[in-house]
């Protein structure tokens, strides 16, 4: 089916009316207009509250979801970085611890700096060598994988530092054996005014697993860069170790910071990240936008239905109650057109009677005078023997006499239409009724060449309304007349159809009425003459004052072959109470 | 038969009144309702012949004031002016059959005389 034909379908009857201003009384209402009105005002008035209270909770829920993804990130990245510092200043202090409790002496034994070694590695695991240098920078004793004995590191950088800052971390980097390590390394003051610094080196094994260990959610990464942005432990995302990240390094900040970066690829990131204090490393917390807002993508696909879901339901109800409504105007409005019409016709009908009855008496009494004068010439000539005999004059007298005759037969017929203009119930006698309707289409069939063919079967003498009978004969005539061409041929049989009822029936050979067309044919307004002016009221107008005398009314046709009407009436018209009688 | 023909239509009455009393019947006319008052004072009629429409007074009016003065006077009603109101007050003043619409036959009119006279 085709979206015009569902139209069609759904189409309201309305929908034409009211903005034609063709038909001659208007409807008093654009209904296309007031439906379209009424149905912009409804959904505007219901569905803004709607439609704005989503966008208001889009909005919240939106910025809910984002701070909570940054609160969740910024406290990862503070409990790291707490178990990170915690593991540096652990190491540290076991320095520390030892440097303050060993003289250089102690230390200087090989022995005994193996011994602490085996300590460490027992309680810390990570150390792989521990180193003693003096404050001329030489490496005095060494335990470890190596031979350091001897090295010097005086003007070295880290030298340098932890002669300055008193303890030094390095970057990681890649020992001897090719494994990433770092360095720590602490310096004693002697109370004469000497130092000597002890070095540790520690594999990173250890601290890469503090972060490996963190579940970080959102498709996330926690790693540790050097301020350089060198990556320091191992990344799922951003490069390998001892190469550049692929984000740019932060800025400093002594606090924890969560900031949205565009990755390589482009994607939208959240980085956390934190200095550590007293070491060269920033952690990193780098997460996946789109994976963390994934719940809020559900969410937010579920509002959209709802929405979507509440906006047709509201806009169906809408455009139902608007049609139901708007066509409930239009029957009562159509109601209204159609008793005007109702009215006007018999307005008109009546004002035909009455200007008839006027002419009719105004010509009849002149016509009474020609009567008689006439009558008295003619009397003399027959009467008197003074004036007898011409015959000449006779003849002409009569014929004046048959003229007005005539006339008065014209006058009669007249007076007689006006006066069942009248609503009341009568006898009736048909064949009478018919002849008088005829005698106002006499002439038209007669110069149109239309035979009409009368048939009364013996009925009753019906007790009905004159004038409404009258005028469901003239309607039909009237009707079978314009459906017939020149010559054409009108059938009228009138015969008891039972007990209680007679049946008109009124054939013509006429021009027909398409199928689709018949079941509308009753209806007021339905007309195929508009274009000749015709109203489409006189079949309904017809109709109805069948209905009004008691009958029924029915129309069988075939298109070129003719139309038959067939009245069924009551002998005894139902009595309707009329109010201004 | 003595006939007294009431109709303003002066025209109308005096050659109606001619031709009836060329047929032998005695018939006066009067073109107003006083003047016909005034005529029965003088003269007995059988039968009046009235118009319904008239000025001043109508027919049936002019019928109860004769039938007054001469309770064995028959009327005859004509009119020109067949409406419906009229029609049905002649019916219950005179019934069908002394109820004539102009213009009128003369055999017709006399017909419908003798018929009142006999009933």
């Amino acid at each position: 089916m085709s979206i015009m034909s569902i139209f069609k379908r759904l189409k309201p009857d309305f929908w034409d009316h009211g903005d034609t201003g063709t038909e001659r009384f208007k409807h008093l209402f654009n209904f296309r207009r007031i439906w379209k009105l009424t149905v912009a005002l409804t959904a505007g008035v219901a569905l803004s509250p709607v439609i704005s209270m989503a966008i208001f909770d889009y909005n919240v829920t939106h910025d809910a979801t984002e701070s909570e993804i940054v609160l969740r990130t910024s406290r990862l990245v503070s409990n790291s970085r707490r178990t990170v510092s915690f593991f540096l200043s652990g190491r540290k202090a076991a320095l520390d611890f030892i440097v303050h409790h060993h003289t250089f002496k102690d230390l200087k034994d090989p022995a005994t700096l193996t011994e602490l070694l085996e300590a460490l590695q027992k309680a810390f695991t990570g150390f792989t060598d521990l180193g003693l240098i003096d404050a001329s920078g030489r490496q005095r004793t060494y335990v470890g994988p190596f031979k350091l004995v001897g090295k010097d590191y005086s003007g070295q950088e880290w030298f340098e530092e932890v002669l300055a800052r008193g303890v030094y971390i390095s970057d990681v980097f890649l020992g001897y054996r090719q494994l990433p390590h770092l360095v720590i390394a602490v310096k004693h003051s002697l109370p004469d005014g000497s130092f000597y610094v002890l070095r540790a080196a520690l594999d990173t094994q250890q601290f890469n697993h503090l972060l490996s260990e963190l579940k970080v959610s959102g498709g996330g990464d926690a790693f540790i860069v050097n301020r350089q942005g060198t990556i320091q432990t191992p990344t799922r995302w951003h490069g390998k170790v001892l190469e550049k990240m692929s984000l740019p390094v932060p800025g400093y900040s002594p606090e924890t910071r969560v900031l949205q970066y565009q990755g390589v690829g482009g994607e939208p990131l959240v980085v956390g990240y934190a200095y550590i204090a007293e070491s060269p490393f920033i952690l990193m917390i780098v997460k996946h936008w789109d994976e963390l807002m994934k719940p809020w993508y559900k969410t937010r696909k579920e509002l959209f239905a709802f929405l979507a879901a509440s906006i047709t339901v509201v806009l169906l109800v809408i455009l139902g109650v608007a049609t139901y409504l708007v066509n409930k105007i239009h029957d009562a409005d159509e109601k209204r057109v159609t008793t005007l019409h109702h009215m006007e016709y018999s307005e008109r009908m009546a004002s035909i009677g009455r200007l008839a009855a006027g002419v009719a008496h105004e010509i009849n009494n002149p016509l009474a005078i020609i009567n008689e004068k006439a009558g008295l010439i003619h009397d003399l000539f027959i009467l008197k023997e003074e004036y007898a005999g011409d015959q000449k004059l006779i003849g002409l007298v009569e014929s004046v006499q048959s003229s007005v005759e005539r006339c008065g037969a014209v006058t009669r017929r007249l007076l007689s239409f006006a006066r069942h203009m009248d609503v009341d119930s009568r006898p009736v006698k048909f064949k009478e009724l018919i002849e008088e309707v005829l005698g106002f289409l006499g002439k038209e069939a007669e110069y149109r060449g239309i035979k009409v063919n009368v048939e009364v079967r013996e009925i009753p003498t019906i007790e009905s309304d004159r004038g409404k009978l009258q005028q469901i004969l003239l309607n039909l005539v009237n009707n079978a007349f314009a459906a017939m061409a020149d010559g054409g041929h009108l059938d009228i049989k009138v015969h008891q159809r039972s007990a209680e009822s007679i049946s008109v029936k009124v054939t013509d050979n006429g021009c027909g009425i398409p199928e689709r067309d018949l079941e509308r044919i009753f209806e007021p307004f339905f007309s195929t003459k508009k274009t000749k002016g015709g109203s489409g009221l006189g079949l309904s107008i017809t109709y109805g004052l069948v209905r009004e005398l008691g009958g029924d009314m029915r129309v069988e046709s075939a298109v070129g072959k003719g139309t038959s009407f067939t009245v069924t009436l009551p002998l005894e018209a139902k009595q309707r109470k009329r109010l201004d009688t | 038969m003595r006939v007294l023909l009431v109709d303003d239509e002066e025209e109308l009455v005096s050659a109606l009144a001619e031709r009836l009393s060329l047929r032998g019947i005695d018939a006066d006319w009067v073109c107003t309702c006083y003047g016909a008052l005034e005529r029965v004072e003088v003269k007995t009629f059988d039968i009046a012949v009235l118009d319904v429409k008239m000025p001043k007074m109508s027919g049936l009016e002019l019928k109860r004031r004769l039938q007054e003065k001469c309770p064995d006077m028959k009327f005859i009603f004509v009119t020109g002016h067949g409406s419906e109101d009229d029609f049905r007050a002649a019916l219950t003043e005179a019934g069908t059959a002394y109820y004539l619409v102009k213009p009128l036959n003369i055999q017709t009119l006399i017909d419908k005389m003798s018929q009142a006279l006999k009933g």
